[in-house]
């Protein structure tokens, strides 16, 4: 019995820290997807300018809100352009960004096949 | 026959590649926001700069009437250098400087309004930077001007003569 509340007390204390941590790897999951953008090459999370700072404040409040991930990237992409986000969404201008690697690995893969498989059953 | 052509298909992907990130090159990477379309102003609520009074930002802005709104801080250089052109806009009669401090230490703001002039009707805090984000805006100092509720000048750093100029004649 005395075991039992034991590793009960030790669980709830696991399983607070756990949905603590959830919550910041969602805030800092986000940050790191969007670019500072007058600190180039650096993402908010990375950043200290005072520019990353307001944004970092404003992701940890609209999750507070009860925004989704989503909703906050739609929010600022809104405000400032699809510049800010890293993972750009796939559309009209980004549909060549997006198809390359699978059109190089197909052309790829077929060159292969052709070079090597190909030459190998003529062979035989 | 085919084999000849994997030569051929593998050239013509490397020049057009080639082409591609050669052009790429002279490309800009440095941000430049989109100022060429009018936008609808945002709505949030602020607070004066001097009283704790908080007020929503649709009783700010009234229609027919010209807004520039200026977001400034004292300890930004480019906004000390730009005063002057706010002051020669404040003569403007159909035209109302609103200011936003920006993440500021209200003593020093005073201190940087009573050496340079205040050319603002009204100011308002933005402690944390969260209303220049409503704005769109990524730094100081940041210039829009307003008509009708909507965004008609964007002006990303100091003004200039240039700029002043543009305005005058967009608010005649």
């Amino acid at each position: 019995m005395k075991y039992l509340r034991f590793f009960t007390i030790i669980f709830f204390i696991f399983v607070s820290q756990i949905s603590n941590a959830l919550e910041n790897n969602l805030e800092i999951k986000i940050t790191k997807n969007l670019r500072c953008l007058i600190c180039q090459g650096q993402s908010v999370h990375d950043s200290d300018s005072e520019f990353a700072n307001s944004i970092k404040t404003l992701v940890s409040q609209k999750l507070d809100e009860g925004f989704t991930e989503k909703e906050i990237y739609s929010f600022l992409k809104d405000k400032y352009g699809e510049w800010i986000l890293y993972n750009p969404e796939f559309n009209k201008n980004t549909y060549f960004l997006w198809l390359l690697p699978i059109l190089m690995f197909l052309l790829g893969g077929a060159i292969i096949y052709k070079l090597f498989i190909f030459k190998k059953k003529k062979l035989y | 026959m085919k084999i000849k052509s994997v030569p051929l298909i593998v050239s013509l992907l490397f020049i057009t590649f080639f082409i591609i990130f050669f052009k790429g090159l002279k490309n800009s990477n440095i941000y430049v926001p989109n100022i060429n379309y009018e936008k609808e102003i945002p709505s949030f609520t602020t607070q004066f700069f001097d009283t704790n009074i908080k007020i929503n930002s649709d009783e700010i802005f009234k229609e027919d009437y010209y807004y520039l709104i200026n977001i400034w801080s004292s300890w930004c250089l480019p906004c000390r250098e730009e005063h002057r052109f706010l002051m020669e806009l404040n003569n403007e009669n159909n035209l109302k400087i609103i200011g936003f401090n920006y993440k500021d230490n209200i003593k020093d703001a005073k201190k940087f309004l009573d050496e340079l002039k205040n050319p603002y009707s009204k100011i308002f805090l933005d402690k944390d930077g969260l209303i220049a984000i409503e704005w769109g805006a990524y730094g100081v100092p940041e210039s829009f001007l307003i008509y009708n509720k909507k965004i008609i000048k964007k002006v990303i750093g100091p003004l200039n003569t240039n700029f002043v100029d543009e305005i005058k004649r967009l608010i005649k």
